[in-house]
Formats: structure tokens, sequence, C-alpha cells
């Protein structure tokens, strides 16, 4: 029964609720699973939030996963995607020793590893430089690794904003509840 | 749960608010426990509810309040009443240590799918996150534990979360919901109108059967040799009593129940094989390894009932019938699942099934029964002559009450022996706390079940150490005169953990002996009447005088110190590999 690990990215739409976050979570925890990053935003529906969560586990139980966060009161919908099913983007921030480029002159040599990576310089202050990246994880990663020589300061990452492949038709979905004359939730949300 | 009241229709009895009326929160959360048809509220109070009993004491002629003597007792006398009616549960409790006292009842109720609404007091809004006294996060501790759940900071949210909150606990599988309410909540006014809860976008409770499904069950069934049924606590809740009946007796399959399924198909049907799991019987389990098909309504595969999963029923068909989603393929694969409401899957699968009988299958079960009863039962109803089996105890309870009881147990060896020898014929009568375990659970869940169904006979039977987890309950039974009989069966023993330390443990009986105090003594002390039985021949006149009192009453019967109960599927073997000794 031991299947591979793979990563797979779990998307759910849910109302806007305190808590909510905290009672997803706890889904993960309670299973021993650890969530390698989790996004959440507004989506394109008024009202509803979307979680994108990535998990590195067997397709078995993260089968199981989706369905104990489906089963939750606010979730709307949860779905469960491979790698191969998933357009993802993530960005993330550099923050690099100025005067460190200055001392070594290696201004041209910096901003040609940034064209070669797709990076750009998001701002350059006195001290330092900040340098912005939006793309896969492994890219991501990569450029840390090749700006290290230019002394990193800081860097930081957001989780995944992805989409699918397959087609998900929230507002069509949510349009067929509310024929079934379901009520959107009215209790206040702070 | 025979055509329970529900609570809509009690609720009609109100009329209708005629205009929108300013009151308190605590009001507010009174009268929409009305509108929602409570009657009923176990609780205990304290600081951050008082405006909530301060509302209470205005309509004490239209509801009943219980005062217990312990918060985990009022969450445990709820769930008795919600088990009994298939009504909602309600209780009470203040902040802090009032609301972390309901968790385990809470969680009780959410592991055996109780609708339960649990109301908790909460300081003021301006307090929270402070450490104020008495302030807990009773929404954090409850989150795993409740089916919802939702903190009311402000009084004009009450009508609503209260509608919302009854519509979840009873809708679905059912559990229980916890609604905390701040104290400042509970003080302002609000412009009152309920609406009752009819739906929640989010939330699809009752899935509808699915045609293709449904012609796939039916043509696993038409073509199975040894099928084979396992009866959960779903078609007590889904009210498929007569459905069920009506699909075992079509297809000829004979069928064992789960802990929590037992009452739901009565014990002397011919069809009914027993008891499954752990603890069951012998046919039952060593024949799901040999059934090709088998049909599981409203379980869970519980691995009490499983054993090692990785050799249960590996040759067979799995027919599941769940109306929670989750459950399909968590513990054991479907080669079908209908993801529906028993009661709506049974009747479809019904009028597709052809009818059929299995005369040579069943035979087998019941050779199973002639070794199970040559190498266990029959020593378990010895009769010696100076010590009391608890096989005796329940079997004659079970015989003077016709099977028609609801009986309530507590959690180890008695509740075993009940499983196993009380002939449960009336329908849902067996309150158990069946996957938490919680001991404790059997005297106040007593209580609820006696208050739910006043006019059937209410019997408790509960071992030594529970019953001292929740002894304190015994002020709520004299003060509400509750006529419920209390059996304990003392063995002076946590009697399944000493059974595990002599089996698997090489005998270290690692503090499991009890010395314990004068029961009679301490019923006497509660005003209870109060027997006690050492000898066998006391016996029958005593649960006779038992079962002809009229008001609460106590029994105390002392057992043999060691026994086992058998048979018994050790953790990790399969359900084939059942022990008889």
């Amino acid at each position: 029964m031991t299947q591979p690990k793979r990563l797979y990215t779990i998307i759910a739409f849910t109302e806007n609720r305190i808590g909510l976050l905290n009672r997803i979570t706890i889904i993960f925890t309670r299973r021993h699973i650890n969530i390698e990053s989790l996004t959440t935003s507004e989506c394109e529906v008024d009202g509803v939030h979307r979680f994108t969560i990535t998990v590195r586990t067997t397709e078995e139980r993260a089968v199981k996963v989706v369905k104990q966060i489906e089963k939750l009161i606010e979730v709307i919908k949860a779905s469960l995607h491979t790698e191969e099913d998933t357009m993802y983007q993530e960005l993330a921030l550099f923050k690099i020793d100025a005067h460190k480029i200055a001392a070594d002159g290696s201004f041209t040599a910096f901003l040609s590893t940034l064209k070669k990576y797709n990076a750009e310089i998001q701002s350059s202050e006195k001290d330092y430089i900040i340098v912005q990246k939006i793309g896969r994880r492994v890219e991501i990663f990569m450029l840390l690794d090749a700006l290290k020589e230019y002394h990193v300061l800081e860097f930081a990452k957001s989780g995944r904003v992805a989409m699918t492949r397959s087609a998900m038709d929230l507002d069509g979905y949510l349009h067929e509840v509310e024929q079934r004359s379901l009520i959107p939730d009215t209790l206040s949300t702070n | 749960m025979s055509a329970p009241a529900t609570q809509s229709a009690n609720k009609q009895k109100t009329p209708p608010q005629a205009q929108p009326r300013t009151i308190t929160g605590a009001e507010a959360v009174i009268a929409a426990l009305v509108e929602e048809g409570v009657d009923l509220i176990y609780g205990y109070p304290g600081g951050a509810i008082m405006p909530i009993y301060d509302a209470l004491y205005d309509y004490q002629d239209r509801v009943k309040h219980v005062l217990v003597r312990h918060e985990q007792g009022a969450v445990h006398a709820a769930q008795g009443y919600a088990r009994v009616t298939g009504r909602v549960g309600v209780c009470f409790a203040t902040s802090g240590p009032g609301a972390t006292n309901l968790i385990t009842g809470i969680a009780d109720a959410q592991i055996d799918s109780t609708p339960l609404v649990c109301i908790t007091g909460q300081v003021a809004s301006h307090l929270l996150g402070t450490d104020a006294f008495q302030e807990t996060d009773v929404m954090g501790i409850s989150m795993p534990v409740t089916k919802w759940n939702y903190q009311i900071t402000k009084a004009s949210d009450i009508p609503a979360a209260i509608a919302k909150a009854f519509y979840i606990a009873k809708s679905g599988r059912p559990g229980p919901v916890l609604l905390d309410i701040t104290k400042d909540a509970q003080f302002n006014k609000l412009e009152y109108e309920y609406e009752p809860c009819t739906g929640i976008r989010s939330y699809n409770p009752v899935p509808k059967a699915r045609p293709d499904d449904i012609e796939a069950a039916a043509k696993l069934i038409n073509g199975a040799k040894k099928p084979f049924i396992l009866v959960g606590h779903g078609v007590l809740l889904s009210g498929a009593q007569e459905e069920f009946k009506t699909f075992v007796e079509k297809t000829g399959i004979p069928a064992a129940s789960t802990l929590l399924g037992l009452s739901a198909f009565p014990a002397n049907h011919p069809l009914n094989v027993g008891y499954l799991g752990m603890h069951g019987n012998y046919g039952p389990n060593v024949k799901t390894n040999q059934a090709d098909v088998i049909i599981a309504v409203g379980m869970r595969f519980d691995d009490r009932v499983t054993g090692n999963l990785s050799l249960y029923a590996k040759q067979a068909k799995i027919v599941h019938i769940e109306i929670d989603p989750s459950e399909i393929g968590k513990c054991v694969k479907a080669d079908v699942a209908i993801n529906a409401d028993a009661k709506e899957a049974l009747t479809l699968l019904t009028s597709r099934v052809t009818a059929n009988a299995h005369p040579s299958w069943l035979q087998e079960f019941h050779d199973c029964d002639a070794i199970e009863l040559e190498k266990v039962i029959k020593k378990d109803f010895a009769l010696p002559e100076n010590s009391i089996k608890m096989a005796n105890v329940v079997q004659r309870i079970s015989d003077k009450t016709k099977g028609e009881a609801i009986v309530v147990t507590d959690v180890g060896q008695h509740q075993m022996v009940v499983s196993r020898y009380y002939k449960f014929i009336g329908t849902d009568t067996n309150v158990t706390s069946g996957g938490l375990g919680t001991m404790g659970f059997a005297l106040p869940a007593a209580i609820g079940a006696k208050m739910g169904q006043p006019d059937k006979e209410v019997v408790a039977v509960i071992g030594d150490g529970g019953f001292q987890m929740t002894l304190q309950e015994l002020g709520t039974i004299f003060q509400e005169q509750t006529a419920v009989k209390i059996v304990l069966l003392n063995n002076n023993f946590l009697g399944m953990v000493r059974q595990w330390q002599q089996l698997f443990f090489d005998r270290r009986y690692s503090f499991v002996e009890l010395k314990n105090p004068n029961f009679i003594k301490i019923a006497d002390g509660f005003g209870i009447t109060a027997r006690k039985v050492e000898h066998p021949s006391e016996l029958d006149a005593a649960i006779d005088e038992m079962l002809a009192h009229t008001g609460p009453y106590f029994l105390e019967v002392v057992v043999e110190k060691e026994e086992n109960v058998f048979p018994m599927v050790p953790t990790g073997a399969s359900v084939a590999d059942i022990r008889l000794e």
C-alpha cells in the first residue's frame, strides 16, 4: 500500500469565514501531512475565497484529505490536481547587498544573471537591490543559488498561485446551487 | 427512532412572530430554541452565560432546564436524549472550564454522529484574546470535534446562527454544533425575527443516489452466491429500519450489526446473524472473509469492525451505502459506492434486486453459532454456585424486558457483554459510546434517554470504573426523580484493561484494581433506592424488584473478578483469526 509521494495541488473554494483556515490546516496536522505552501485569495466570484495548497504525499492520502476538506460546512468545492494538470507561478523577492556588487565590480555579471533567469530589479537603493522573480519553484531556487555570490541579504517566496488545465466552472456550480434556492450565508464575517 | 416527533413538527405549535420585536440577545437565544421546538436543555450556569440563564427564567413554562452536576453530564445527557428521539440535544455551559468540560461529550457526539447544539457563554468581545477570567479559546478547542462551530459577537447574528446550527446538526450525517456567545452579544438588543435555515450553499447534506450506482450494486447482489450485509448506525439515523428489513427479506441475505447498528434490525429475525467486530460473534467475523459480496449500509468500517485492514474481506466485492462521501473509500475501497441516505438507497435497491434465498450460506453462519455456543457462550452462562457472571445478569434483563428496554452502556467488558447478550428487539434502543469509547457516558446518557422516551424502560448497565467517572449525576437523577434503572456490574477491576494485560502483557496488572466505596451508601446518600446482590440466588428477585420500582433504582451486582470477554479479534489480527478462548 505504499504509493509514491508526489507533489499535489489542492484547490478549495470557500466562504470567507474566520477560522476556516484553521479548520483546513488541522485536517493536515491530524494526519501528519506537512503543507508545502498555502495561498488564499479572493476569486472570480464575490465573497468566495480560493485556497491553493500544495502537499507532498501519496495519491491515496491526498484524495482522502480533499474529501475531508470538502466535508467542512463552509467549503464549497475542493479538488485535487497533479503537477501535469496545473499551471502555476510563485513570486520571489531577493534583497542583494549593493555594497558587495560595487566592491566586486560585478554589476554587469549580476545583470546578465538576472537576464538569464528572467528576473528583474524591482527597486534599487543605496545599500541593497531588490530582485523580483516570477516562476516555478525550481527556477526560483536556481536563481537563489546563482545570486549567492552577490550576497543575498533576504529571500522571500510566496506560495503557489495555480490554475488547472481541466475546466473548473465555479460560477456555474454556484449558479446550480442557487437554483436549488439556497441562499448565501448572511452571518457576520467579523 | 420509530417516527420520532420531529422538531419542525413541534415548531408548528408556536405561532409565527407577527412583528420584529426588540429583545436582548439572551432572550433571542431562548426564543430561537423555542422556535426550533426545544423543550429540554441540560446545563450548568456560570458567569459568562448568566444573561441567557436570566432570560430562561421567564421561559420555564415552555422550556425545561435540567441542572446537571458537571458539564460533561450535560452533554452526555443531551446525547442520550438525541440518540433515542432523533431530535437535537441541547446543552448550556459557561465559558472557560464550563466549555472545556463539554469537549469529551462533543467529541463523542462527533464520532457517533449525534445531533447536538451546545451553547457556551464567552467573555465580552472586547476581552477576547486577553486571557480574561474564564476565557478559553473554545472555538479553537472544539474545531476538530464539531460538525460546525461559530462564535457570536453580535446580538443581531443570534437568530440566524441558531437556525443554521440546528440545520447543520440534524441534516445529512448528524453531528454536534457549538455556538459560543460573547456576554455583550447576550446583553445587547436586536430586532428579533426568526427564519429557520433550509439550506446552505456550501453544504450538500443529502446526496442523491445515482441510478448507475444502484444498477451496479443490484447486479453484484443478484449475482452473489455468498452475500453478507453489514448494518450500521446510518440505518437508525435515516429511520430506514423498515426499508432495511424489506431489503434483507427480499434478498434473503444474512445481516450482522456493528456496535451502533444494534437495534436497527431485530435480534430475533431469522436473517440476523449477530454482532460484528472485535468482541462480536464468531460467524459474522469469519464469514466476512468468505463472503463474495459485502453490502455495508450506513457504517464506516471502523477498525473495531475490520481488524487488520490489509486482511479484511479481500475476496469480496464491496457495496458501500453511505451518506458521508468522506467515509467512502476511507478504510475499505468500495467496488460500488452509493453515496446517499440509507432510506433512499435501500428503497431504490430493493426495487432492482431479485427475490432470493441463501439457505446453505445461512447454514454456514449457524454452524459457526454452534461452535461459539460450545466454546464461548456455555462458559459465559455457566451458573457457578457462589459467583455471578456478567452474561447471566444481562440475559435476565434482556428476558425480563423482552428486549424492548432502552439499554444504555458505558465502555468496557460490560458493554461488550450487553452487545453480545442483550437481544435488542425494540428499535433504536441501544445507546452506547461507540467510536470514542467514553467511560462515564452511560449514567448521564441514561438520564437523557429516559427524558427523551419517558414511557420506555431505560436500563443503564455500567462498570465500576466508568460509574465513578460521572457518579455525581446521581444528584441530577435525585433532583429530577428520573426513573432510570442503574445496574452496576462490579468486579473491582477496570475489566477490559485487565483482560488485555492478562492476554497481551503477561498478566502484569498495572493499576487496574479498584478499591471501591460502598456504592449502596452512595446511592442512599442521593436518595436512590439501592440493592446489592452478591449471590446468584438473589439475582432474579433483585432484577424483578428493580424493574417493578417506579422511580430511579440502583442495583449493584458483584460479578466474577476475572472474567474475560470472548470471542476476540486481537489488535492487528484478521477477523478470520478471531479467538474463541
